[in-house]
């Protein structure tokens, strides 16, 4: 059961991304790189990791391709010519994934090797062991240890981590994406400034 | 994966869709006799099966009133002609009502629609699927459900669809923000991210909205609220309803409901984003609307309103567990989404049509700065205990002097521009 899931997002998320390359209209290229995102979020939940896989949807399916789209609509764009590609460009497509298939061959080799890949839920013993790291209090050591239905609290976990342990550099991030934007906006002030004159 | 649980999630699939889809047909005769009292009018009080075309002399006429007109609007709905013009892109224009309603009802999957039944020692939660991320899959999976209005704008080929199909995109865009941002100070107090469990806290601690009581009845004579704490839940009630109200535009918005319902504007649109759809396919984008609408009112019962608690102290009175009190449970919920659709009705024959500027104003300007500040609000509110009262001061006279700064740069955003600029 589980691994039928597998195999089908993953199928899911290999199918939208050669649909993405190979279809020629750019709308029909967008809907393939959701479809593949959605894919890519299926795998996320299985392997419990909920918050991921529900933020992969919420932001790439449904805030920036739906920019993309939105975007490629108003500039009404026509279907893309076959582009002929130079000798170097194939080379390099080629190269640089077979470089990446050696590094998650060496991967699988070296770690999981002769272990059954878990696609389901985590066993309750396993939840009740790592519940000791928090207090007792917390609403993950609560979560965890729960007597009717212990649950993996990913949410709260991500939380704990980002701002316990990386809180200086989200921070840092938030400023840069604050400068970021202001950038944006004076950008777009500027060149709005500009038009008038050019009539 | 054992037997009873997906015995139990089949069973609950088919009931909660079925539910929400009868839902969707009651919206109709709802809408539809709702808006002939304010108007005045009669609105469609009988439905009669017409047996005149298979020879009889009479029709029959139902004692029930208006009630099977939903059924009298499908099958006509089945029964017209599919057309499919020359000149749209055929693929997108057949995908595009699904993406509509799929979304639409897959959402419902979170929503606890009772309190658990108990069997022995396995609980069933009543809601189909009881996850730990319940109001971020419902926000996940209703964004997808833009592609649908988009795409059936971009692929009837034509000029007023693909308006409504932009103005329907960036209009959904703008009010997730609002939407996301808005819910934030509702899940710091709940402190998670289970609906289910939100609810359960709202029936031992008063509802969110309406504090009024708790599992020891009202809050005179009732421990709970005689202690220190009882004034913060209070101040809360001012983050939280500003959150309310926020929450509840945005979801109007969302829906592509009334006073937002640019993208079908018909004064300008012809017929908006359907305009070349006709049939069983422009029923599809109807039913996705309703549904919409649904679970919109589902998640705010949920989240503001107590869910499935009955409220005056009563909840704490009925057994936990048992089957009959689940059922109560739902039905007390049902009539509290069905109060929620009403009102959205209400809103809809009562405000009218926002300008497109004014709509992105609203959700730009006010509503996106807003839920910001109330984000912090809340926030000062719930750290009292840890920072202290002085901390809370501080806080509160920073957050007043932003507030003020951005009102300022806010109004200057919304001077119109003058003539020559234009």
């Amino acid at each position: 059961m589980a691994s039928f899931a597998f195999y089908l997002f993953a199928l899911l998320a290999v199918a939208g991304g050669g649909l993405l390359v190979t279809l020629r209209n750019p709308v029909s290229s967008a809907l393939a790189m959701v479809l593949s995102f959605v894919g890519l979020a299926g795998l996320f939940i299985g392997l419990n990791a909920y918050f991921v896989g529900i933020v992969q949807i919420l932001v790439y399916a449904g805030a920036i391709m739906v920019l993309f789209i939105f975007i490629i609509m108003l500039l009404d764009l026509n279907d893309e010519k076959p582009a002929k590609f130079k000798l170097s460009t194939v080379l390099a497509g080629i190269v640089i994934p077979l470089l990446l298939l050696v590094q998650i061959l060496g991967v699988i080799q070296s770690g999981l090797h002769g272990e059954e890949a878990e696609f389901t839920k985590i066993d309750e013993e396993t939840m009740k062991v790592s519940a000791k790291e928090f207090p007792k209090e917390s609403a993950i050591y609560k979560s965890l240890t729960h007597e009717k239905s212990p649950k993996l609290p990913d949410t709260n976990l991500i939380g704990h981590t980002i701002f316990k342990s990386y809180n200086f550099p989200l921070q840092v991030m938030g400023a840069l994406l604050l400068v970021a934007t202001i950038g944006v906006v004076v950008l777009s002030k500027r060149s709005h400034k500009k038009a008038p004159t050019d009539s | 994966m054992d037997t009873p649980f997906i015995i139990a999630a089949a069973i609950k699939i088919a009931v909660f869709i079925g539910i929400t889809m009868s839902f969707v047909s009651i919206c109709v005769i709802f809408e539809r006799r709702f808006s002939a009292i304010i108007q005045d009018r009669v609105g469609p009080n009988r439905t009669m099966i017409p047996l005149s075309i298979l020879g009889f002399k009479k029709d029959l006429a139902l004692p029930i009133g208006g009630l099977t007109q939903p059924v009298a609007d499908g099958l006509k709905f089945i029964l017209k002609e599919d057309f499919t013009p020359s000149y749209v892109r055929k693929f997108f224009f057949w995908l595009a009502p699904v993406l509509v309603v799929v979304p639409a009802l897959l959402t419902m999957a979170v929503i606890p629609f009772g309190s658990p039944m108990e069997f022995g020692d396995t609980i069933i939660p009543m809601a189909i699927a009881d996850l730990n991320v319940g109001p971020l899959f419902i926000f996940a999976i209703a964004s997808l459900s833009v592609y649908g209005i988009t795409l059936a704008g971009w692929a009837s080929n034509s000029k007023y669809p693909f308006f409504g199909g932009v103005r329907a995109c960036a209009q959904m865009i703008s009010y997730e923000i609002a939407l996301g941002l808005s819910v934030i100070p509702v899940l710091m107090y709940f402190g998670g991210l289970n609906l289910g469990h939100i609810v359960e806290d709202q029936v031992t601690n008063g509802w969110l909205l309406l504090p009024l009581w708790n599992e020891g009845g009202f809050i005179i004579g009732s421990g709970y609220w005689g202690e220190p704490l009882v004034a913060q839940r209070l101040l809360l009630l001012i983050p939280i309803i500003i959150s309310f109200v926020i929450f509840t535009t945005s979801i109007f918005a969302e829906t592509n409901r009334m006073p937002f319902d640019l993208p079908e504007c018909e004064t300008e649109l012809v017929g908006g984003y359907h305009t070349e759809y006709s049939s069983m396919k422009f029923a599809l984008f109807f039913m996705g609307e309703y549904a919409a609408m649904v679970v919109g009112s589902a998640l705010i019962v949920t989240l503001f309103l107590g869910g499935w608690s009955i409220g005056f102290g009563i909840d704490g009175i009925l057994p936990t567990g048992a089957w009959w009190v689940s059922l109560i449970h739902i039905g007390v919920f049902l009539t509290k989404v069905t109060f929620f659709i009403l009102f959205f009705v209400l809103v809809r024959w009562t405000v009218p049509r926002f300008r497109y500027d004014q709509l992105m104003n609203l959700g730009w300007i006010v509503f996106f700065e807003a839920a910001l500040i109330n984000v912090f609000l809340a926030a000062l509110v719930i750290a009292y205990p840890s920072i202290g009262g002085l901390g809370v001061l501080i806080g509160f006279a920073l957050l007043t002097i932003v507030t003020i700064l951005l009102i300022k740069v806010a109004k200057g955003a919304t001077q119109k521009p003058s003539a020559t600029a234009v």
